[in-house]
């Protein structure tokens, strides 16, 4: 990143560094979870706003991992202390929403802070992830991805396939996935956040419900119906796979990503933000494309949901903070700087400004596979398959389904047992969470 | 054990205990009294309603295999450490006994690991193990082992035991070599002439008396294993697969901190303040033996 | 014993062998801290040391930690050095004491007093971290070093090893002290300390790695960047979400990081042996 140009447009944007010189400025604390690369694009932000104006202060502090940050946010609320800014990953989001009082919402915030704020500026699926149900913005995405498919074009070549070819379907990445293992390739494919890009993912890109009242948007009482026969032919498809490795688990979050950057593994079905990751790391070529679907399965594919992290405003803070973060929150949506952050990290960009600028810029011309992830995304409209999950303790579900896919994996279980197991202990735990909050 | 020269005063000795108390009851027993509370109730996250459920979490708690299996993980786990930390180094301190030269040096360096983080001590591990770029997890891989801790439970369990027995090999070596040296070389020449053999002396004579010693430790080992292992497994393999290396602290930790459990977290925070409890029991019994008899 | 004649070679090769296994994930790191990340990622790795050692340290020490932590490798050693130092020195500081009033006194509720003090031995902060961290809160201690050091300071194993120290005390010493006039407060300044100085050191050892590695309080509790400490460093050097580790780098710095416990360590060993096991005797 310039600061440079961040600079420049700061100040284009309006910020007046007039009068304030010789006060002390008022600190922002912002709390993230952000590692390696990430956390030096965070740390280069604040230091361009800081040095934009000086009426206020972005302080970044890391916290640990997103569970990790989530919970040292949660535990300051509840002593009366905290950040003003808490980074809290996607599935978060429920327990935050569910929390009234203890957040301030951001629609609010800006329109208080004076600033101008038009939620309509935001990607439709971006926006409507963090809003409520009638269409009031509550937290700021800063950090926005989806799954997508990499594919290791000299493995390709090695295995005798066409590099420029990538599986379009479930049925073709098995059969690719065999080829490379035919071919000595260690690993066909592998898939980083397991529940994320096999249970969340694939049933909304199948439209296929992951739990009942539109996947909890449309109340508490949601339940989970992930252990339906479409989705249990996949994992049982994958578990199969497992044993001859034409598939291969590489771990929970995104450990598997190693396995695509040293070339063990010939696809790998993760983040779109692991673009930079494997743009560094790998010394071979590669290409994105969108995730297989079933061609049995109607409507498939629909579209694929968000992940990533949005920055939430605590309650309790003085009006002069509130006016920080809402300049800061300004800042942070101006074209050129997520045009930057999109362009540099492989997060999406989350506003139709950034799209439409970096469109413009000739930049997916340049780069066809960084659009992807935007188009798939965005491919149909969303039906209330594909909307996003708004599921209290869904950390912990996420968990759980881990560890019954494991055991699937390892053939301990079958594929049906292990889904309807983890369904059954999910179950609990939403019922828990709806209890808490009623 | 009671001294016979005591000074007087009452006042004197609570000022002397004063800083203390002071610190133990604030950080201590107050948030142990807190997590008392916290486990009879149940709160959201943020704390913005509360309400009283009695025993409704521990109850919760013993109905839930999870937690049963993470008790005898916990089990199996503290035992394999304490003797995969105990058996290699009174090995090697029978040998550094024997030899006159470098003794120093392999002590130096055998207690190294002791002096590094278990958050970092997880990290080598991780790294020499892991299946994809680890050293040894690739090298296995080679030859035909099916090495994959991420979805083998017992490869897994088998690693975070290595890496936690790992870093008390030079503990316990020091005060094996020490207590094998304060064993009257008179005794063992004694037996030597009457025909004894090595291991038969070994076993007779040595072993006998290094058993306060070794009781000491095996204590200390697995007070350690149960309750300073944190790190590594946080490191290692997060208590995947499935629940196969949840050792109990890591859940009270994870159900508080990644689940928000509160409630549930701190009546597991009690369960272990009462195992707490009952080890401090054994382990002050023993102590106070061991001053007498020692 | 035995230290020449035939099989003398079993006790070193043993020794040999059990170093060469204890020191080989040291070993691992040292090599990777001089490799290139495509080198480490190309598995396996080899296993002699790579032409980027200085690179990479240079790296790590100048810049490393820059753009992850916002703090240079040296501010965090540092940052680390006073917790260490501040929870190692407090924790001898208030043991000392109440070691001393518990063996040289007798007073009313002194068995709870002993026991209320052993109770914490064994309980890791990170079991009781939600409570602590609000009595912390309630006492404006957050993100301060009091707040970073005193609840970690709440730990009996020191006072203990100077209880049993005490016990070993000769009675004949504390009585001519008696005879000489010296009251409790003399004889605990003047022959008692100096009487404890080996075992003073060898805790001091074992305190100061124990401070020097703790991770998840001062993650907590700490809220300005410049607290941060390296072992919190290297954890964030790691990436955890979408983020590429930088393996050398990591293992470079986590070579740093672990240099000035093992250097107390190596120093005082003398004293870390004889202070420990002595009292045992």
């Amino acid at each position: 990143m310039k600061p440079v140009i961040l600079a420049a447009t700061a100040a284009a944007v309006g910020f007046s560094a007039i009068g304030a010189a010789s006060a002390e400025p008022t600190a922002v604390q912002w709390w993230h979870a952000m590692t390696a690369a990430n956390a030096a694009v965070v740390n280069q932000i604040a230091d361009d706003f800081n040095a934009a104006q000086s009426e206020y202060k972005i302080v970044p502090v890391f916290k640990g991992t997103y569970a990790e940050t989530m919970n040292a946010g949660i535990a300051a609320y509840r002593a009366g202390k905290g950040p003003d800014i808490l980074q809290i990953f996607e599935v978060g989001t429920a327990t935050m929403m569910a929390a009234r009082g203890a957040v301030m919402p951001v629609y609010r915030l800006m329109k208080e802070a004076g600033e101008a704020f038009d939620r309509n500026a935001y990607l439709p699926a971006v926006t409507g992830y963090y809003s409520t149900a009638d269409g009031k913005m509550l937290s700021l995405p800063f950090n926005s991805s989806t799954a997508i498919v990499y594919w290791n074009k000299d493995l390709f070549k090695k295995a005798g396939l066409d590099p420029d070819r990538p599986p379009k379907t479930w049925p073709e990445t098995f059969a690719i996935a065999a080829k490379l293992r035919t071919a000595g390739v260690p690993c066909g494919f592998t898939a980083a956040w397991i529940s994320w890009t096999q249970l969340e993912q694939f049933s909304a890109w199948h439209n296929l419900p992951f739990a009942s009242k539109a996947d909890g948007f449309d109340g508490p009482d949601a339940r989970l119906e992930f252990n339906n026969p479409t989705v249990v032919r996949h994992i049982a498809k994958l578990a199969a796979a497992e044993k001859d490795r034409s598939f291969d688990y590489g771990g929970r979050t995104s450990e598997p990503e190693g396995k695509f950057v040293s070339g063990e593994c010939g696809m790998i079905q993760t983040s779109s933000a692991a673009y930079g990751i494997f743009k560094n790391g790998a010394k071979f070529e590669f290409g994105t494309t969108e995730l297989p679907y079933y061609p049995d399965v109607p409507g498939a594919p629909q579209n694929s949901i968000i992940g990533g992290a949005s920055l939430w405003v605590m309650a309790g803070k003085t009006p002069l903070e509130y006016k920080g973060v809402a300049k800061f929150f300004t800042f942070l949506s101006q074209t050129a700087l997520q045009q930057k952050l999109h362009e540099v990290t492989g997060y999406l960009p989350i506003t139709k400004a950034a799209y439409d600028a970096t469109k413009e810029s000739g930049f997916y011309a340049k780069h066809p596979g960084r659009e992807i992830p935007i188009l798939q995304m965005t491919a149909k409209p969303p039906t209330e398959n594909s909307r996003g999950l708004r599921l209290g303790n869904l950390v912990q579900i996420r968990d759980i389904i881990a560890q019954d896919l494991e055991a699937v994996f390892a053939g301990k279980e079958d594929a049906q047992a292990g889904l309807d197991d983890a369904v059954k202990r999910g179950n609990a735990l939403l019922a828990q969470f709806q209890a808490k909050i009623q | 054990m009671e001294r016979r020269v005591i000074f007087s005063g009452r006042l004197f000795p609570i000022l002397l205990l004063t800083p203390q108390l002071i610190v133990t009851i604030v950080f201590f027993f107050w948030p142990a009294a807190q997590a008392l509370r916290q486990s009879v109730e149940r709160q959201d996250a943020f704390g913005l309603s509360t309400e009283f459920v009695g025993a409704a979490n521990f109850a919760g708690i013993f109905a839930d295999p999870a937690y049963l299996a993470s008790v005898e993980v916990s089990f199996v786990f503290s035992v394999a450490v304490a003797v995969l930390a105990l058996m290699p180094s009174l090995l090697l301190a029978v040998m550094a006994d024997r030899v006159v030269r470098g003794a120093n040096l392999y002590k130096t360096l055998l207690v190294l690991p002791y002096a590094i983080a278990p958050a970092i001590a997880g990290v080598l591990w991780l790294f020499l193990f892991n299946p994809s770029f680890g050293i040894v997890g690739s090298l296995l891989r080679r030859v035909g082992i099916d090495w994959n801790y991420l979805l083998d439970a017992r490869q897994a369990l088998l690693l975070v035991i290595l890496a936690a027995a790992w870093k008390q090999i030079g503990y316990n070596f020091l005060f094996f070599l020490a207590g094998l040296q304060a064993i009257p070389k008179s005794l063992i020449e004694a037996a030597a002439l009457d025909g004894a053999s090595a291991s038969r002396r070994f076993w007779r004579i040595v072993f006998p008396l290094l058993a306060p010693t070794s009781f000491f430790l095996l204590v200390v080992n697995i007070v350690y294993a149960f309750f300073d292992t944190f790190g590594v497994i946080q490191n290692v393999t997060q208590g995947g697969p499935g629940q196969a290396t949840q050792i109990l602290v890591y859940k009270v930790w994870y159900d508080g901190v990644a689940g928000l459990d509160l409630g549930g977290s701190a009546a597991q925070s009690v369960i272990l303040m009462a195992i707490v409890i009952a080890l401090t029991a054994i382990q002050f019994r023993f102590v106070e033996r061991r001053v007498h008899y020692g | 014993m035995a230290g020449s004649g035939r099989g003398a070679w079993i006790p070193h090769a043993t020794l040999l062998a059990g170093l060469a296994l204890v020191l080989f994930p040291i070993y691992v790191a040292f090599v990777a801290s001089s490799l290139s990340l495509g080198d480490i990622l190309a598995a396996p790795m080899t296993l002699a040391p790579g032409p980027h050692l200085f690179a990479n340290f240079r790296e790590a020490l100048v810049s490393g930690t820059l753009g992850t932590s916002g703090q240079g490798v040296a501010r965090m050693m540092a940052n680390s050095l006073v917790m260490a130092m501040l929870i190692a020195i407090g924790k001898i500081v208030i043991s000392l004491p109440s070691a001393y009033a518990v063996v040289f006194f007798r007073f009313p509720l002194r068995r709870l007093c002993f026991w209320a003090i052993f109770v914490t031995l064994m309980l890791p902060v990170e079991v009781r971290i939600i409570p602590t961290y609000k009595v912390a809160a309630d006492l404006k201690l957050i993100d301060t070093h009091a707040g970073l050091v005193l609840p970690l300071v709440a730990s009996a194993t020191a006072t203990l090893l100077f209880r049993q120290f005490f016990l070993t005390i000769p009675d004949e010493l504390a009585e001519a002290a008696k005879l000489d006039g010296a009251g409790p407060w003399r004889f605990f300044i003047w022959i008692v300390i100096p009487l404890s100085r080996t075992n003073i050191a060898a805790l001091f050892v074992i305190l100061f790695i124990y401070g020097w590695n703790q991770y998840l309080w001062p993650l907590l509790v700490t809220d300005s960047p410049g607290m941060t400490t390296i072992v919190i460093g290297i954890r964030q050097m790691i990436g955890t979400g979408d983020a590429q580790t930088a393996w050398p780098l990591v293992m470079a710095t986590a070579l740093l990081a672990i240099l000035p416990p093992v250097v107390v360590m190596l120093t005082m060993q003398r004293w870390f042996v004889a202070g420990l096991i002595e009292p045992e005797k």
